[in-house]
């Protein structure tokens, strides 16, 4: 049944009901053709926009960052030294590290806080619906909006947190000189901005989970921790396993909300790789060293599709075995 | 701390499950009611705190927030937070571009992904699979990779500085196609086929008898496009850097407002206010397509 499903979806064979028709070939034909032109026309808005502004630039990209380029459209060819350069560009590594460590604490911190919410906001509470929409809130508040929110709430010296903290005597953390303290603090507003999405889909996934099961747990005397260890959570399989590609890509991708809460400082401690693509390309040196610019959003590109590829590997297994 | 809070929420929150209804287990039930009530009132108190400082702030003279103390409400009521960045910056044309951009890439992107969406879920032709999973696979593609050459094309092609440098990227999207074409596969053919039968031609088809049924799907798309639009910062920050009159509210927060009103949080709060204002609305008035609609996308 499995490997007979996508030859459906394809079309190329007609579908049982065509079939049964007595219609004469040649007509089967015209009418074939007609449909082809008709999705032709249909696609056609579509395909001009894709190809003119996001396929030609990508292939553009390759070709730019093989040259020094600068805004004035000066340019010159360089082989691959910018991406010799990148190699030994200690800057590049560090914002690849920095990448890595917010990736590593926004997306499982994230997914199990969504995850407990989820669960939480599931169960029969009173003005549960409200919770869920407040918690979902900072989603459809802008990145920009919300990094200005965390400088804000985050500053270190006039900030709540701080104040906070001064409040029952503790000076609070030097959120803006300390580069540690500064990813913490975007890390912390990247929760905060996050935790909703993680907790939507999970609620999705939860109402996919048989009531029945569980309750079969419970008399076979499984505690509450057991039946969510050894049923919901492997239930919810999907989720996770969604969750987990749509955050990395997220967190790897992520600019609004750095640019307009720590500009990637001090220095480039929360510059993440993304982050130096812009900063190179157009704001160090104003837009001068394009090149070396694309070659960064080249290597972007390059893991961005290893990420996806790894994805659509392991959903194909994960149908093919389910 | 928080982690923890989770852990706890989550062994705690599952205990709810059992439906015994024998005395001693209501009470146990009873307890844990209360608990998950307050855990859920703390965790939703803490996720509106950000936003209700934002409004504190925004409401504060710049002498009552830069002073010793944290006051959980305004001290002193003020509007000047509002007016005085409203006169320093064309505040209000930067709000103007923010909506004529996201009305425009909107519109476009609605029926251009509507109707590519339609093609691939009911015309038949050659390579469709193909061409489906290659538009997927562009969905990926980072605005880092293709910043500089989008760049030098807008410059190319008359764009930079302008609005048209952002409408037109922007609208070149595939996100909509794929939830479109998930809508559209339920219909079912011999809907078409009848109305195929009664002479119309397929653009017709697709006009009057599928866009009709079709009016969530609709809202979902609007909805989502507009948000991300409304919100959309990295490409608009090269393509309008030089020209502050094109700016929308993003750009005009971080490269101008942010600059001057450094050591006035007050406006930067109020600006942002204005910035948010409608998007949530949006999500108050529409928020079962909202959810809706990032669900959707979500399971696939």
């Amino acid at each position: 049944m499995t490997a007979s499903s996508p030859e459906v979806v394809s079309g190329r064979r007609p579908p049982p009901a065509e079939k049964a028709r007595p219609t004469p070939p040649k007509n089967a034909s015209i009418l074939r053709r007609a449909q082809a032109s008709t999705a032709a026309v249909f696609l056609l808005p579509n395909m001009v926009l894709v190809g003119l502004f996001l396929l030609f630039p990508l292939a553009l990209a390759f070709v730019i960052s093989f040259q020094k380029l600068d805004s004035l459209g000066g340019s010159q060819y360089l082989g691959i030294n910018n991406y010799a350069d990148l190699l030994r560009d200690s800057v590049f590594w560090q914002t690849l590290w920095n990448t890595g460590v917010f990736t590593l604490f926004t997306v499982p911190v994230g997914m199990a806080l969504g995850l407990g919410i989820a669960v939480l906001l599931n169960s029969v509470l009173p003005g549960r619906t409200l919770y869920r929409s407040i918690i979902f809130l900072p989603l459809v508040i802008s990145g920009v909006a919300t990094g200005v929110l965390g400088a804000w709430m985050f500053d270190q010296y006039n900030g709540f947190f701080n104040k906070l903290l001064s409040a029952v005597g503790i000076s609070g953390p030097q959120w803006q000189s300390s580069g540690h303290w500064a990813m913490a603090s975007l890390i912390l507003v990247t929760l905060w901005q996050r935790v909703g999405f993680d907790m939507l889909i999970y609620l999705a996934g939860l109402q996919g989970v048989d009531p029945q099961l569980t309750e079969a747990a419970t008399v076979d005397g499984a505690t509450g921790w057991q039946r969510f260890r050894q049923i919901t959570f492997p239930l919810l399989g999907p989720s996770t396993f969604f969750l987990l590609i749509m955050n990395v890509i997220y967190s790897f991708q992520v600019f609004d909300t750095v640019w307009a809460m720590t500009r990637g400082g001090p220095d480039y401690s929360t510059t993440t790789v993304v982050t130096y693509a812009y900063r190179t390309a157009f704001d160090e040196h104003g837009p001068q060293e394009l090149g070396y610019g694309a070659a960064v959003g080249v290597v972007i590109y390059l893991i961005t599709l290893v990420i996806t590829i790894v994805q659509w590997r392991y959903s194909r297994n994960r149908d093919q075995s389910g | 701390m928080s982690v923890s809070l989770g852990a706890g929420m989550l062994a705690e929150a599952s205990e709810e499950s059992g439906r015994d209804h024998s005395q001693p287990r209501r009470n146990r039930r009873g307890r844990f009611f209360a608990l998950r009530l307050v855990t859920a009132i703390v965790i939703t108190l803490i996720m509106l705190l950000p936003v209700y400082w934002m409004l504190v702030t925004a409401f504060s003279p710049m002498g009552d927030l830069y002073s010793k103390g944290v006051h959980l409400w305004p001290q002193h009521f003020t509007f000047d937070n509002f007016t005085l960045p409203i006169k320093q910056f064309p505040v209000w044309r930067w709000f103007l571009n923010s909506t004529i951009i996201a009305v425009a890439v909107t519109v476009i992107t609605v029926v251009v992904n509507l109707l590519a969406g339609y093609a691939f879920a009911k015309l038949r032709f050659r390579g469709r699979n193909a061409l489906f999973l290659f538009l997927l696979s562009t969905m990926m593609i980072p605005v880092q990779a293709v910043m500089v050459p989008q760049f030098r094309l807008s410059i190319d092609l008359g764009l930079y500085g302008s609005i048209w440098a952002v409408i037109l990227p922007e609208s070149a999207t595939v996100f909509g196609i794929f939830l479109a074409r998930q809508f559209f596969i339920a219909i079912p053919d011999e809907l078409l086929e009848a109305a195929r039968c009664d002479g119309c031609s397929q653009f017709r088809t697709f006009r009057s008898v599928v866009l009709p049924l079709c009016k969530p799907l609709v809202a979902v798309l609007i909805l989502l496009t507009a948000m991300s639009e409304w919100n959309s910062f990295a490409w608009p920050l090269v393509a309008l850097f030089s020209n502050e009159r094109q700016f929308t509210l993003p750009i005009g927060m971080v490269t101008d407002l942010q600059g001057e009103y450094s050591s006035n949080y007050g406006a930067i709060m109020a600006m942002s206010i204005l910035m948010i204002l409608p998007m949530v609305v949006l999500f108050l008035a529409f928020q079962r397509y909202f959810v809706e609609g990032l669900a959707r996308s979500g399971i696939k």
